[in-house]
């Protein structure tokens, strides 16, 4: 865990306290799990928004996938009566397809990550809306699908999502901070060109974060519909896609590539429940609900700029401050 | 092609600028340790130094940029204590700067007026695109300039651009140009039109400061050069004195022979056989080249002939459009940098900064890179295999760094590219393609890495030397093969090494075959 995680942890645990003191039912057994809960699938996905920015791209997608999918997945177990594991299994190699299509578009033919996703997020709400003619895709009155409440469980009081994202993100940080993979995104994200130059296969990289992203995606897709229980195609997911990069943003990840780390999203992630909680608990009006997210990320990443600058600069006030050495070095 | 001023001479002149006891340090360096210097009217004065010496330092205070801790700058017979940006511009000194300063995406009036363009007034304040035209033509004209000034900068060559740099300075009614580093990305012969140029200016009462690391055009230009060890002047020689092993030995304060040695083992087997190559930039020309192991053949020609791209061919970069290449007597595709990469082919970029490392990472992440499986059990990187490796590298290539955990983006330019060679190093090179290896180094670093390629090619390596530095075509290479315009045009034994003949096929001319 570096500084900046550290000080991140710090903002939820300050922010956490107070909310705590104004409204004791923050930390209240149902308020907790249900939290918990959101950071669970809210963190699936902004895992996969990591994986795709540290490349230097980005997937403005994501939202209207968690719809399309979604709808899909209600649709295939609750009118056609498509067993529910299969169902699932029909939705994931779909968002894998979906990822592979970005990964395509992005290398091959070259089309800049935010047009390609930009275009994915119209269609994909646009087909999820056409395919039930802007209805709400749910399951049938009384029915009952013996393991898929599964998704909505809770096991020793914790929801399944977080045990998932647990795994999720073990799996990631491994790839991410420790595989060849995980260093090839990483030197792909600083410069691409020097890593082409390199002989790393920047395309198969990049295809392959991408399918990472859209997987990931589409599990959450699955959560998310389960826990709606019913999808409305207009406005499931909506601006989820900037949820996840707020997180991502807010957890040190550079959007211009290149650097970023799996607890920083994830401690990104607990922040903004955790402010949505706060918005809820403290009485603020909920239409005020992006307007405290969105200052929260300006004013947190503002300090941390100026900070890092200040330290830059007091580290070279300090060293002009020492007597002149009487030579110089080598070189 | 210069007009000449009022004829007159011969009076003395009044120095246009004189610098006495010029002091500079930062925390822990001496960058200049009292430096006096005066430049006259018409003066042309190379600066030369290694990398360190101090002479960024200089320029930045003649730039404003930083000023002296003691001692005094005097433009023009008036003294400039606080000298900043906008005065320096202003008392008539201009920089033409190792790396240009133009928007390629403008055309030359509007990159010689940026900032200060005519106008035409309005609410708008529209642009007098016309006026800036017409201003910039007369300039151009000086110069001898074969381009216009609508003319993008986008489609200039290097040396054209720089007359473009240059026509900026004269607009601003510069009576000091410095140019830094301006040849060592120059080919031949726009070396030449740049030193045309700078006899103009001379010719115009106009002084200027040369600073190059090239020091057989420093000789050709210069009335006076100025050497700077640890920003200390170790000596200034007349034009009479300047000569190339004085001017080494001042630089580095001792005896150096580069070591241009001759070849110890033999030309090997054919290694590297490309027939037919034809690349996007001469689609409609054939390349065929031969590469042996254990040679280092020298890849000459005028930027431009075809040699980077041919270069990027061979490593897999870039898309091949004919031609077949064989690897030890089996053909092979070499449709990626990967795939050439698993095969052996190296490529030590031209592009040193945007290709060949990566600045933000660390010696030891950049030097296992390209083999990173290898040091990952498990597929796991393990990072002391990395620093073992790189600790091994550091001694073995002599890399100056604190650490090998050093980001590699604060180490100097030689150093860097020594980290790009211990990459490719660390695996088992076949063929390594160097494309400009010593752009923009100093004099003792190019030594090293000149004897880390002789050892390569005794070692069995086929090196590919693609350079536009004579010196070093005809100092290091075993044999030149010489490019123009997207063919070989002639390959050249050690025998008939000569710039005459390399610069005879480079421009296309058939060799006189000497009795």
């Amino acid at each position: 865990m570096n500084k900046k995680d550290l000080g991140l942890l710090v903002l939820i645990i300050i922010v956490g306290l107070v909310v705590y003191l104004r409204n004791p039912a923050f930390l209240g057994p149902q308020n907790l799990a249900n939290t918990a809960n959101l950071i669970g699938l809210f963190g699936l996905f902004a895992i996969a928004q990591g994986f795709v920015i540290i490349t230097g791209g980005i997937d403005l997608s994501a939202g209207s996938m968690i719809a399309l999918l979604g709808t899909l997945f209600v649709d295939l177990v609750g009118t056609r009566g498509v067993p529910w594991p299969i169902a699932l299994a029909i939705v994931l190699v779909l968002g894998l397809i979906l990822g592979l299509t970005h990964g395509l578009l992005i290398t091959k033919l070259k089309m800049q990550p935010f047009v390609v996703t930009l275009c994915g997020l119209l269609i994909y709400r646009g087909v999820a809306r056409g395919y039930t003619a802007d209805a709400t895709a749910g399951f049938p009155f009384g029915s009952e699908y013996p393991g898929l409440d599964f998704f909505v469980a809770r096991i020793g009081g914790i929801p399944v999502s977080v045990y998932v994202l647990a795994v999720v993100a073990i799996i990631a940080w491994f790839t991410l901070h420790r595989s060849v993979f995980g260093r090839y995104l990483y030197a792909i994200g600083k410069n691409e060109e020097a890593a082409r130059f390199s002989g790393i296969r920047t395309h198969t990289v990049i295809i392959s974060a991408y399918v990472i992203a859209a997987g990931l995606t589409a599990l959450a897709a699955v959560f998310f519909a389960m826990y709606t229980r019913s999808v409305q195609p207009s406005s499931q997911g909506n601006f989820y896609e900037l949820y996840a990069i707020a997180a991502a943003v807010l957890g040190g990840f550079s959007l211009r590539g290149g650097e970023g780390s799996i607890i920083g999203v994830i401690l990104g992630t607990i922040l903004l429940q955790e402010l949505q909680n706060l918005v809820n608990l403290l009485g603020i009006p909920s239409s005020l609900n992006f307007a405290v997210m969105g200052g929260v990320i300006l004013i947190g990443v503002l300090v941390d700029q100026q900070w890092n600058a200040f330290r830059a600069r007091r580290s070279i006030v300090e060293a002009a401050r020492t007597p002149s050495a009487a030579t110089p070095p080598a070189g | 092609m210069f007009l000449m001023p009022d004829g007159g001479g011969g009076e003395p002149v009044r120095p246009f600028l004189k610098l006495s006891g010029v002091r500079k340090t930062y925390p822990g360096v001496v960058a200049l340790a009292g430096f006096d210097m005066t430049v006259s009217p018409g003066e042309v004065i190379g600066i030369v130094g290694e990398n360190g010496a101090g002479k960024s330092t200089l320029m930045k205070i003649l730039g404003g940029v930083t000023r002296p801790d003691s001692g005094s700058v005097e433009i023009d017979g008036v003294a400039h204590d606080g000298l900043t940006v906008g005065g320096s511009m202003k008392a008539g000194i201009a920089f033409v700067h190792q790396e240009l300063n133009l928007f390629d995406n403008l055309d030359v009036a509007a990159n010689v007026f940026i900032g200060r363009e005519p106008r035409i007034g309005g609410i708008l304040n529209l642009v007098d695109e016309k006026r800036m035209r017409a201003d910039v033509a007369p300039y151009l004209k000086r110069l001898g300039a074969s381009f216009t000034p609508d003319t993008p900068v986008s489609s200039l060559s290097l040396a054209q651009q720089q007359m473009v740099e240059i026509a900026k300075a004269l607009t601003m009614n510069a009576r000091l140009v410095i140019l830094d580093e301006p040849t060592s990305s120059l080919p031949l012969s726009e070396t030449e039109k740049l030193l045309d140029v700078i006899a103009g200016l001379k010719a115009e009462g106009i002084a200027v400061l040369f600073i190059s690391h090239r020091l057989a055009e420093v000789e050709a230009a210069c009335d006076r050069v100025v050497v700077l060890r640890d920003g200390v002047l170790v000596g200034t020689l007349d034009k009479s004195e300047i000569n190339h092993d004085r001017l080494v030995q001042l630089m580095i304060g001792r005896d150096l022979k580069i070591a241009h040695a001759a070849p110890n083992a033999g030309r090997g087997a054919a290694r590297l056989v490309a027939s037919g190559i034809r690349t996007a930039a001469y689609p409609h020309h054939d390349v065929h080249l031969d590469l042996h192991a254990g040679e280092i053949l020298g890849l000459a020609g005028l930027v431009g002939s075809g040699r980077t791209e041919l270069a990027r061919v061979l490593f897999g970069i870039d898309e091949r459009f004919g031609g077949t290449i064989n690897l030890d007597g089996a053909p092979v595709a070499l449709r990626t940098a990967s795939g050439a990469v698993e095969r052996g082919i190296f490529l030590v970029p031209e592009d040193r900064k945007g290709a060949g490392i990566l600045l933000d990472l660390s010696i030891a992440e950049n030097i296992s890179l390209p083999n990173l499986s290898a040091y990952s059990p498990g597929g796991l990187v393990a990072p002391a295999r990395e620093r073992a490796q790189a600790e091994q590298s550091r001694r073995d290539l002599g890399i100056k760094a604190p650490t090998v955990t050093t980001r590699t983006g604060s180490l100097s330019g030689g150093n860097q590219q020594k980290v790009v060679l211990a990459k490719w190093l660390a695996m088992q090179p076949k063929v390594l393609i160097f494309d400009e290896p010593t752009r923009g180094i100093d004099v003792g670093a190019k030594a090293e890495i000149y004897r880390l390629m002789r050892g390569l090619a005794d070692a069995g390596v086929a090196v590919l030397m693609i350079s536009s530095d004579m010196e070093e075509v005809i100092g290091v290479s075993d044999r030149i093969a010489v490019m123009h315009e997207g063919r070989i045009s002639g390959f050249l034994e050690r025998a008939d090494f000569s710039e005459e003949n390399v610069l005879t096929l480079a421009i296309g001319k058939p060799l006189r075959k000497a009795g």
